[in-house]
């Protein structure tokens, strides 16, 4: 067992974690923070996508005891005060998720690609999610979605 | 009935929770004492038991209580259809038991379930149980297992044989029309496993309340209801009416979570046991293990045509793939799902199928996105385009030369098959149509034969795809062999405000019927969406229902809600009637009101409820309340059908595939939600295409699950598809009262032949003649057709 402090969507824990839990099962089990999930054992589907530190990581591919000193947003920290983040609202625009499993991931990943590019090419984007994978949508309306957003929030800085 | 909704694309109601992190999936559901179970499964694919010793694991830290076969061993878990040999014989249905004891027949197949304080500590405690495993031969395919001498997966199934059968016309019939063909086309392939990978790993929570003697069990299932029955009659013998499913929110399924699984029953029987609640969620490698597949045949099949190319025959041998045991609905996915589609959209006016169906040291293949329907469409898309080819004709020529000509349902009566089935409606004509137009076929030709000189190849591969869904009439499927009911329910409980609570038998595991059902129910009653709210999951606020599978939700759940509607207008127009003092007769309802005709006296839609529950000025004889409960039991299957193509661009150096445009034409009846529907297809469309070029299950021959993991299996990616380009023709279904036909699986069923075929055709304009390359289309596997 180890002591770490987090900082999470703006609040600070102080916890016990044994030293193998992965980051992704001390957010949910421990946090209690289920909108981040687990699609695979072999970091592959990017369902448990974060921010660390104010860039993207898969949270199963991490332990816990390793974000000790980290700031950390998930996805219900993405709409602090209640307002949604534009890609929250693109994806609803556009019908970019179907069955939800892994849109907090999707979300993630594209709030970091479109922070590193505000302008992404249809290419980008598609690569940019080469790490997510969505079994339901067939991936056309999440590039449409993050487009959509893109568009909205091109000029704003992030 | 108002079309302000229906028609519109409505942004879905459900998304808030999802975008938000605020969805509640199974795993996320934590129970006061919640304990955690870990399965402990088999590394072999055929193996003895000589011993199991847990003693060590058990006094292991946190370690609540382990169960093994012998515990459960009087408990067995029932197939859903029966299926007979073509003597009439009842099919093989050996024991699938809730933990092996004397044998194990897959990787995965489970020992032991360890339940601990934590998960970490239960997969510890299950590390520490020693099983003595004595190593036998397996096999995997099912051409391999009926062969005499291949390893018995059942010793009282001789050649592992579950049943034969066959359909269609008789086969000396066949023989004839085949022996009189100018040419016959012949093909021998095969439709690969694969596995469903929808993205929420299976995860349920078994719980026992004591003081009530209530079993609840929380569960990634497509139909809560058909779980309960399952397990309640047919495994545990618990009574149904102490016991309680629900399917909370579920992150896809795809046919995957529709079975009941061994893990569902051993969850509620360890809450009993322990008397505390029991949290399993797989991993995704067990998923891998344990998700039933789809597909897996072995197929022969040749299609014979006259010399103008009208086909004059269709003869297929097929083997099918069914597991070590019996899912739920496995037995129909070959039989009923797949051989009456082997009509097409043709006229062919002879066929037969011979099919087996064999047991082998495998996962269990039940029903995938399609379920038999993607297996026909394969086999007979794929021998269209390759008999154009070897006729050197046109394949979209050869389509329209063979199509059944268009009929309404109505005016001209419905299409009677070869193979059982009447078709609704169609105009088949009208979606190639619309995607040679869309595609610029002359263009393209022209495009191809310049490509044909550089060192990319072009290729288009055309796929016109008919399905049949609304799954569907009971008497049809009962004498089929089908052991339960396939109707849906749906209750309508108007509030007393004139708020609207619908409880529908359909399950939303991403197909949105938060939405498109509330769409239908306020254009229906005349009132705003947000009064409405969809209810579903929970076997204990939903009567009953059959689950959402094979494109059924809104064709037959729809329906069933459809007749409550109109239950409640019949009512409220008697109330209506009373209040304003005239006939009933005179009542016509439309936007939300109850008006005499004729007049502009009128009472609201809120009014007759709050009247309905406050029954002061009543009429007489009629009864309180405002709720209704109806149960739909489809005429017919529905049938939508469309038009796919897929252009590709070969690498000529590489056998590197890419898929440059695809272009998908569907007709699934009357759309309610175009947003809802597209996505449905563009879902089904990478599946498909997945299946065509990436993915694929591999066994070795010692049964080993070679790629089990999203490191080895093949999943689609966003950086694999080019925007899809979808039309669609709406032809309604003259069967049911929404007219719709179901859209869940087209985009699965039409897409992957239309890829294979764009490969093949590529490679025939580079000169390379070949007749077929093994699915997945790798860029291993093209290189070799051209080298
Ligand atoms: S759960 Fe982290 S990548 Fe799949
Ligand atoms: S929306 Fe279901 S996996 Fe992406």
């Amino acid at each position: 067992m180890s002591t770490i402090t987090v900082t999470v969507n703006g609040k600070s824990y102080t916890k016990e974690v044994e030293g193998r839990t992965l980051l992704v099962h001390f957010l949910r089990d421990t946090l209690g923070l289920t909108g981040t999930h687990v699609g695979c054992d072999t970091s592959s589907c990017g369902a448990c996508t974060i921010h660390l530190d104010g860039r993207a990581v898969k949270s199963c591919s991490m332990l816990a005891a390793q974000a000790d000193g980290s700031i950390l947003t998930t996805i219900e920290g993405l709409a602090p005060g209640g307002e949604l983040h534009p890609l929250q609202v693109a994806f609803n625009d556009e019908h970019g998720l179907q069955c939800g499993f892994c849109t907090p991931g999707m979300i993630m990943t594209a709030a970091d690609l479109l922070s590193q590019n505000p302008n992404p090419t249809e290419r980008e984007i598609r690569e940019g999610l080469e790490g997510n994978i969505c079994r339901c949508t067939g991936y056309h309306n999440i590039v449409r979605a993050i487009q959509l957003a893109a568009e909205r929030t091109a000029g704003v800085p992030a | 009935m108002s079309n302000k909704f229906i028609g519109k694309s409505i942004k879905r109601i459900e998304d808030k929770r999802f975008t938000t992190g605020k969805g509640r999936y199974t795993d996320d559901i934590v129970l006061p004492g919640m304990t955690h179970a870990y399965m402990l499964r088999s590394p072999y694919a055929h193996a003895r038991i000589n011993r199991i010793d847990t003693s060590e694991a058990e006094t292991m830290e946190g370690v609540v209580a382990i169960i093994t076969g012998e515990e459960v061993s009087h408990y067995s878990v029932p197939c859903g259809w029966q299926v007979n040999f073509k003597n009439g014989d009842t099919m093989k249905e050996p024991p699938h038991p809730l933990l092996v004891k004397d044998k194990v027949r897959h990787v995965g197949d489970a020992v032991a379930m360890v339940i601990a304080e934590t998960r970490e500590q239960a997969q510890d405690a299950a590390e520490a149980i020693i099983v003595d495993y004595e190593v036998l031969p397996a096999v995997v395919n099912a051409a391999e297992a009926v062969k005499d001498g291949a390893p018995l997966v059942h010793d009282d199934v001789p050649n592992n044989i579950c049943f034969d059968w066959e359909i269609g016309n008789p086969k000396a019939e066949v023989d004839e029309a085949m022996d009189g063909a100018h040419h016959i086309t012949s093909l021998e392939f095969v439709n690969q496993r694969l596995s469903p990978n929808a993205m929420e790993p299976r995860s349920y929570i078994g719980h026992y309340d004591s003081v009530y003697d209530k079993y609840t069990l929380y569960t990634s299932t497509q139909n809560p209801h058909l779980i309960r029955l399952l397990m309640c009659a047919f495994v545990l013998g618990l009574p149904e009416h102490k016991v309680r499913v629900v399917g909370p929110d579920v992150g896809g399924g795809f046919g995957s979570k529709i079975y009941h699984y061994t893990e569902e029953a051993l969850v509620t029987v360890a809450a009993k046991k322990i008397n505390r609640p029991v949290k399993w969620t797989e991993t995704r490698s067990e998923a891998f293990q344990t998700d039933a597949h789809g597909r897996d045949h072995v197929t022969h099949a040749e299609m014979g045509f006259d010399a103008a190319g009208k086909i004059v025959g269709l003869r297929i041998k097929t083997f099918a793939n069914l597991g070590a045991y019996l899912s739920t609905f496995s037995t129909a996915v070959p039989t009923y799902l797949h051989g009456t589609l082997l009509q097409g959209l043709y006229t062919t006016p002879k066929i037969h199928l011979d099919m087996t169906c064999a047991f082998t040291h495998t996962t269990a293949v039940d029903a995938y996105r399609g379920a038999g329907r993607p297996e026909a469409t394969y086999l007979l898309e794929r021998l269209m385009d390759l008999a154009a080819h070897e006729m050197d004709m046109d394949p979209a020529e050869l389509r329209l030369k063979n199509f059944i000509p268009p009929f309404d349902g109505v005016e001209q009566p419905g299409y009677q098959t070869n193979v059982a089935l009447q078709y609704d409606s169609g105009n088949y004509h009208g979606v190639l149509e619309r995607g040679l137009q869309m595609l610029g076929y002359e263009d393209f030709r022209k495009a191809q034969q310049e490509a044909a000189q550089t060192g990319k190849l072009l290729g288009v591969g055309f796929s016109t795809y008919i399905e049949a869904c609304g799954i569907a009439p009971s008497a049809v499927v009962g004498s089929l062999g089908a052991r339960a009911g396939l109707y849906e329910v749906g209750q309508v409980r108007v509030q007393p405000t004139g708020k609207v609570s619908v409880f529908t038998g359909a399950h939303s595991h991403g197909q949105g019927h938060e939405t498109t059902f509330a769409q239908v129910v306020a254009d229906r009653l005349g009132i705003p969406m947000e009064d409405v709210d969809i209810i579903h999951g929970d076997s204990d606020t939903v009567a009953f229902g059959m689950g959402t599978y094979g494109s059924r939700s809104l064709a037959v759940g729809g329906s069933a809600i459809m007749k409550s509607l109109d239950k409640i207008i019949e009512k409220g127009a008697k109330i209506a009637a009373h209040k304003l003092e005239c006939s009933e007769e005179d009542i016509v309802f439309a936007d939300g009101k109850f008006t005499v005709t004729g007049t502009d006296r009128s009472l609201g839609f809120g009014d007759i409820a709050l009247t309905a529950y406050v029954p002061h000025v009543y009429p007489q004889n009629l009864e309180p309340g405002l709720d209704f409960s109806s149960f739909y039991d489809p005429k017919n299957f529905t049938y939508p059908y469309g038009c796919h193509i897929c252009v590709v661009e070969v690498d000529k150096e590489t056998g590197e595939t890419k898929v440059k445009r695809f272009i998908a034409v569907d007709d699934v009846g009357t759309v309610i939600n175009p947003m809802i529907v597209d996505g449905q297809i563009h879902g089904g469309l990478a599946q498909g295409i997945g299946q065509a070029l990436m993915e694929g299950v591999e066994y070795d021959e010692t049964g080993q699950l070679i790629n089990g993991s999203y490191m080895d299996y093949t999943m689609p990616r966003a950086d694999d598809f080019p925007m899809f380009e979808l039309d669609r023709q709406e032809t309604p279904c003259p069967h049911n009262p929404l007219g719709v036909k179901g859209a869940g699986e087209a985009g699965c069923i039409g897409s992957t032949p239309a890829a294979v075929n764009a490969v093949i055709d590529a490679l025939w304009s580079g000169g390379f003649k070949v007749k077929d390359i093994k699915m997945p289309l790798t860029s291993e596997r093209v290189w070799r057709a051209m080298n």
